[in-house]
């Protein structure tokens, strides 16, 4: 392995791939901050370009756009409450209100210290374990799949604070509605499209985010304009506030970083899972973890809440490569675009291509933690600079962010009745954000809707339409036990303190 | 039981759950499908008695926390007008093209919003929308249809 990793550090450290991996992260921030342009396309974009290189400097390449992109979209999610990216949606919960507060230099230097730590110590993690994780990766059965689908979702209790269970539940069904419109996968035949074709391949999650996040904030923000209780808010949003991190926030990161890199690269490393899960997944279990006091703090600001979906995407960034990386199966859709360039090189990926192609394999790796310094050395000093959209006044902010919505969902189809669609969800979700239903559980769902419903189908399939499934395996049964223990627990909580109030 | 606009729309919520399961319900499936352990309804069925229960739940179980709603403070003109600014820019973007509609639509909104300053809000609609437009266009090679610039001799 040693000999692997000084030929990685040989090939990373070239002048022309550190350039690449500089270039990469830069164009990968500012596309990942517009939102509608996440890392698959930025990656997408990349690959003519690419194969102008040979496959390892193109690799390394594409793998600078796509922390970049991700870093990218934290920002916009954090000052804007627009994630460009899927895997950004969780850094929003508090990363904007904390901006709201007047600091959002803070929660951008917050975010770029998690993204930083959560990187390096995955690439730590697959430097050491990838060979060994593929195996893991490959006992994941349907069932189990399914089971983790159904963890992902009780995670919406953390999302939901007192008394908004039924609400968020509510929300978690209505986003796996959404997910079941357009074509079924396996029979093709249509759902729920009412014979109107822009409906056949699904509404887009961009679509959906945009809706729920940006142009609802906007259509919300606008509503409330003469509210008193919200004017407060927005005189602070012109604030930047400073970006040091006093003693008391770093010692919650300390905390928070190592458990969410875990959790992070785990679930990047399971194919198909990926960034936006992982985050959810720790946004949830950190709450979970911290003391009442610091839970009353999450979606309010909490810096607990803003690292450790932060420090989980960048980590399953770098766990989505190994079972790219050793099986050829992507861990992501953005893996999904780069495993197509690379077969276009020519390379196959699998369990041999350390011994053919050992190059490749150890500079994406080397590369990684490269990329991930380089990404704190570009944005942290650009943060002032960044922050400064705050302090656009809302006359201009509102349109700019209309416009980015729009923009956003127009280029993705050029159609403008996804445009109708889009200002359809944002009127409801506006309406629903006004009576406190939570928008984060319909994401969520939305998210996991097609993966959910795939794998009941497999393993419905597999046992004859018995739900024994559910129990067979040892490892989907503790899977379940643990939804299982959460939810008695939640529930248990909640009437354990309406008793002692 | 108290009735209040939470329970409205969770009411409004059981009546399109209920609508959904009918659909559901009404997915063609193949005839070699109809009887196997899983097809293309069998997922929107369960969701669909998903959305009756939790709704219902909503519904029929107490209030803990009435959520109030000030609607006397909204805004609710300039929020529909925006909405409307919207809708018309979905309109009419695929016949004008990307630059004049999206450059109407942002000076628009910032006129309705209360801007005045004419320069600023000229300078941040159609210079802005053309410098983006050349990123997308010029740059990241994103094709934009545009009739309008097409007509006067701007884009090939």
């Amino acid at each position: 392995m040693i000999e692997g990793i000084l030929i990685g550090l040989t090939t990373a450290l070239t002048l022309q791939n550190i350039l690449m991996v500089m270039v990469g992260c830069f164009f990968g921030t500012i596309i990942g901050m517009l939102p509608g342009l996440g890392p698959m396309t930025a990656i997408a974009l990349m690959i003519p370009i690419t194969y102008g290189f040979d496959p390892a400097t193109g690799l390394i390449l594409m793998a600078g756009v796509y922390y970049g992109a991700v870093f990218g979209g934290s920002t916009s999610s954090i000052l804007l409450n627009a994630p460009g990216v899927p895997g950004t949606v969780a850094t929003s919960f508090d990363g904007y209100p904390m901006a709201q507060q007047g600091k959002a230099g803070k929660a951008l230097a917050i975010a770029a210290w998690s993204s930083f730590a959560g990187g390096t110590l995955s690439a730590i993690y697959l430097l050491f374990m990838a060979p060994s994780l593929s195996k893991v990766s490959l006992s994941f059965r349907s069932p189990d799949y399914f089971a983790l689908m159904i963890l992902g979702l009780t995670a919406i209790a953390a999302f939901s604070s007192k008394g908004q269970f039924l609400k968020a539940m509510m929300m978690v069904v209505l986003g796996l509605m959404l997910a079941s419109v357009g074509q079924d996968s396996l029979s093709d035949i249509t759902r729920f499209t009412f014979n109107n074709m822009n409906l056949t391949d699904g509404i887009s999650f961009v679509l959906v985010v945009m809706a729920t996040f940006a142009m609802s904030e906007a259509l919300t923000i606008i509503l409330k304009r003469n509210d008193p209780t919200s004017a407060a808010k927005q005189v602070s949003l012109t604030e930047l506030g400073s970006i040091k991190i006093n003693k008391e926030e770093r010692s919650k990161m300390y905390k928070t970083i190592p458990r969410s890199s875990i959790i992070g690269f785990l679930i990047g490393v399971l194919p198909g899972a990926g960034a936006t899960i992982a985050s959810f997944l720790a946004y949830g279990m950190e709450r979970n973890v911290v003391n009442d006091e610091e839970k009353e703090k999450f979606g309010k600001g909490s810096v607990n809440g803003l690292s450790a979906p932060e420090t989980a995407n960048n980590a399953a960034c770098s766990g989505s490569f190994v079972p790219m990386l050793t099986l050829g199966i992507p861990g992501s859709g953005t893996t999904a675009v780069m495993l197509g360039a690379l077969l276009g090189f020519g390379v196959q990926p699998g369990p041999r291509l350390y011994m053919t192609n050992p190059e490749i394999f150890w500079s994406i790796i080397m590369s990684m933690y490269i990329g991930m310094v380089i990404l704190l050395i570009l944005n942290l000093p650009l943060i002032p600079y960044i922050a400064r959209i705050l302090a656009v006044p809302k006359n201009y902010l509102i349109p700019l962010i209309l416009f980015f919505s729009v923009t956003g969902i127009y280029v993705m189809s050029f159609n403008n009745f996804d445009i109708y669609l889009m200002i359809g969800i944002a009127v409801v979700a506006t309406f629903l954000r006004l009576y406190d239903f939570p928008m984060p559980p319909l994401i969520l769902a939305f998210v996991l809707g097609g993966l959910m419903e795939e794998n009941l189908r497999r393993s419905l399939l597999l046992s004859n339409g018995s739900w024994e499934f559910l129990w067979d395996r040892a490892l989907t049964a503790c899977i379940l036990l643990t939804t299982i223990l959460i939810v008695i627990w939640h529930v248990y909580k909640t009437m354990f303190k309406k008793t002692n109030n | 039981m108290n009735i209040n606009t939470t329970k409205i729309i969770s009411l409004l919520f059981f009546i399109f759950s209920a609508f959904y399961l009918y659909t559901a319900y009404q997915i063609q499936v193949f005839a070699f499908d109809e009887n196997a352990p899983f097809n293309a309804r069998t997922f929107p069925i369960y969701l669909g008695y998903a959305g009756l229960f939790f709704s219902g739940l909503k519904v029929v179980l107490p209030e803990p926390n009435t959520i109030k709603v000030d609607h006397k403070n909204l805004e609710y003109k300039k929020t529909g007008i925006l909405i409307v600014i919207a809708i018309i820019y979905g309109a009419t973007i695929l016949k004008v093209g990307y630059f004049l509609t999206t450059s109407l639509f942002l000076f628009s909104s910032y006129y309705f919003l209360g801007e005045r300053r004419w320069v600023l809000m000229f300078l941040l609609s159609f210079p802005f929308v053309a410098a983006f437009m050349y990123l997308l266009h010029g740059i990241l090679d994103i094709y934009l249809r545009d009739p309008f610039l097409q007509s006067i001799g701007v884009m090939g």
